[in-house]
């Protein structure tokens, strides 16, 4: 009687699962084998074709020198993007966390960004960088760069090749860093004060305290915070659509830009598909092995 | 014994380091509110920087009603709200199931299942989006209001779920136990236990399911190209994106786009914070 009894509470409970396994099996884990099996095939027209081709279009993907800019460009990106909005992430919340009058009031105008979609953000910041021109006068930052004294600073920011992609890094880090200072913050915030007393008290100065005490007890927060702005990073496409577009001579094109163009403009879908596939396993490397690390060691406690 | 008035200059210092960050971070709101309130006559990229001469709403009502050659954001406004509200009530209600079972009715695979539900929320959708054109034609809902919240919706579940299952995972053993013993099933533990103590968490879940899907652009620009059914962060990129549309109208069209989530994070921050955090897997 009883064993039947809880037969039924864990039918129940799967049923109420049911509806939300069935939809992510198909949506998500259906459709990547779908977009597999795409990445193989000869649809490089409107119309499907699902002739299997193997690897042509991954051999075809990785000579195409767009694509080198692109990878190059995601990793330049990547690279500025992730240490500007942690240093800058981190900065900030130690100074905010410092017993600061107001503090809310800071806290909130350095996070707004986050509540902005990156199509905003890029319209915004596409006129904020829009250098203006020698003959008529800079605009922009340019022009502020010029009111206060730093025209030296003066830059073609998107418009120059050789800036390019991190035009929209300076954008990117605009966005996310208050991000990375609410998780330190919220972090600095978990550290018993006692714990910072006895180090001074050891004879430790305020900079080896963060150096020795502060930073290591913060280092799942580095690591949480590496893996949200990587992945976030690698998918950046919205942001490079209102701001720049693949811009001058590629500059600041990327494969998430790449992909749709390839997919949704050129109708080459077996090639979009392709590229898809490489932004998935790129994403992946970094995910996964997070993922089933932090709810293995949830399991644990 | 006190020391007489010396300023503390690594205070200020403090200070003027944060004031200074500040002025970074809303330089790009002053830009866009000085503008959309200058007129056309009065816009001009050299003086960009300048505050308006006269007030003037005009560039409000040409982004929001069109003008010469364009037309206006008003009706994708609405289009945003129709996706973004069934969808996040939707991905809200599904994650909370998850959430609760997940939760307090574990089972062998369980973990590996929630593992395999969290992975959905961070692949680019790039990867499943040509699939998923072809998918909602053949159901008929391609470039429809419909479709889109379809996707919003199954793609919000990882989300939702993990923010649920966070949320209840605090709630004690012996509530749902004692429930238990009063004869209460599956359904009945969440109806009476669950749900009373829920709107915190709802309260999270839907406020980071509105800001994202408002905020959402790939899906829009995939699913719903049709002007009609538009999204506004769509219909923004292409007012922006036009030569023919004024400079104030575009910072006006922007600042528009850009309130509903504002607002909400302005008077909701703490709830906002909180999906933040939960965003990154900590709870």
């Amino acid at each position: 009687m009883r064993k039947r009894w809880l037969k039924g509470e864990r039918f129940v409970t799967l049923l109420l699962l049911l509806p939300s396994v069935i939809a992510v099996s198909v949506f998500v884990y259906g459709f990547i084998g779908w977009t597999g099996y795409v990445s193989m095939s000869n649809w490089n027209q409107l119309l499907p074709d699902y002739t299997f081709v193997g690897l042509r279009n991954f051999f075809k993907l990785f000579a195409h020198p767009r694509f080198q800019i692109d990878l190059k460009n995601l990793a330049v990106f990547t690279a500025l993007f992730l240490t500007g909005a942690l240093s800058i992430g981190f900065l900030l919340a130690v100074l905010l966390d410092r017993k600061i009058r107001a503090e809310g009031l800071f806290r909130t105008i350095y996070l707004y960004p986050m509540s902005l979609s990156f199509i905003v953000t890029g319209v915004v910041w596409r006129w904020l960088m829009n250098p203006g021109s020698p003959q008529m006068g800079s605009t922009g930052i340019n022009l502020l760069l010029e009111k206060i004294g730093l025209g030296f600073l003066k830059s073609g920011w998107y418009t120059d090749p050789r800036v390019g992609i991190k035009a929209v890094a300076v954008a990117a880090v605009w966005q996310m860093s208050g991000y990375v200072m609410a998780m330190y913050l919220a972090g600095l915030r978990g550290i018993p004060e006692t714990l910072r007393e006895a180090a001074r008290v050891d004879g430790a100065s305020e900079w080896q305290v963060y150096r020795y005490v502060i930073l290591p007890l913060l280092r799942p927060i580095t690591l949480g915070a590496i893996i949200i702005l990587g992945h976030i990073s690698l998918k950046i496409y919205d942001l490079i659509v209102a701001m720049t577009g693949p811009g001058p001579g590629f500059s600041s094109d990327v494969p998430a830009y790449f992909m749709w163009e390839t997919a949704f403009h050129a109708n080459r879908f077996a090639q979009g598909a392709a590229i898809a596939v490489i932004l998935l396993l790129m994403v992946s490397l970094l995910i996964v092995p997070y993922l089933i690390f932090s709810v293995r060691r949830e399991a644990e406690v | 014994m006190r020391v007489g008035k010396r300023i503390p200059w690594q205070r200020v210092l403090l200070y003027l380091v944060l004031l200074g960050f500040a002025s970074f971070y809303l330089m790009p709101v002053y830009v866009l509110v000085v503008t959309s309130l200058k007129s056309f006559a009065e816009v001009n990229l050299y003086r960009m920087w300048d505050l308006p001469h006269s007030f003037s709403l005009e560039s409000f009502r040409k982004a929001l009603l069109g003008g010469f050659g364009f037309t206006g954001l008003a009706h994708n406004f609405v289009n945003s709200f129709y996706v973004a509200i069934p969808a996040t009530l939707a991905s809200a209600f599904l994650g909370s199931l998850n959430g609760y079972v997940l939760s307090k009715w574990r089972f062998r695979g369980s973990n590996t299942l929630f593992t395999l539900l969290l992975f959905g929320m961070f692949i680019p959708y790039q990867s499943i989006l040509i699939p998923l054109v072809q998918t909602l034609m053949k159901l008929g809902l391609y470039g429809s209001i419909p479709g889109l919240i379809l996707a919003h919706t199954v793609y919000g579940i990882p989300i939702t779920t993990l923010i649920f299952r966070n949320y209840y995972a605090t709630v004690p053993r012996e509530l749902v136990e004692a429930a238990r013993i009063d004869g209460a099933g599956v359904l009945g533990v969440y109806t009476r236990i669950m749900l009373p103590v829920s709107m915190p968490g709802f309260v999270v879940v839907m406020i980071w399911q509105f800001t994202s899907i408002w905020n959402d652009f790939l899906f829009a620009v995939t699913i719903a190209q049709n002007p009609a059914v538009q999204p506004v962060t769509v219909a923004l990129n292409n007012l922006a994106g036009s030569y023919i549309v004024e400079w104030n109208v575009q910072m006006a069209g922007a600042l528009m786009a850009a309130l509903p989530t504002l607002l909400v994070y302005i008077f909701l921050g703490r709830y906002f914070m909180r999906g933040l955090l939960a965003g990154s897997l900590k709870g």
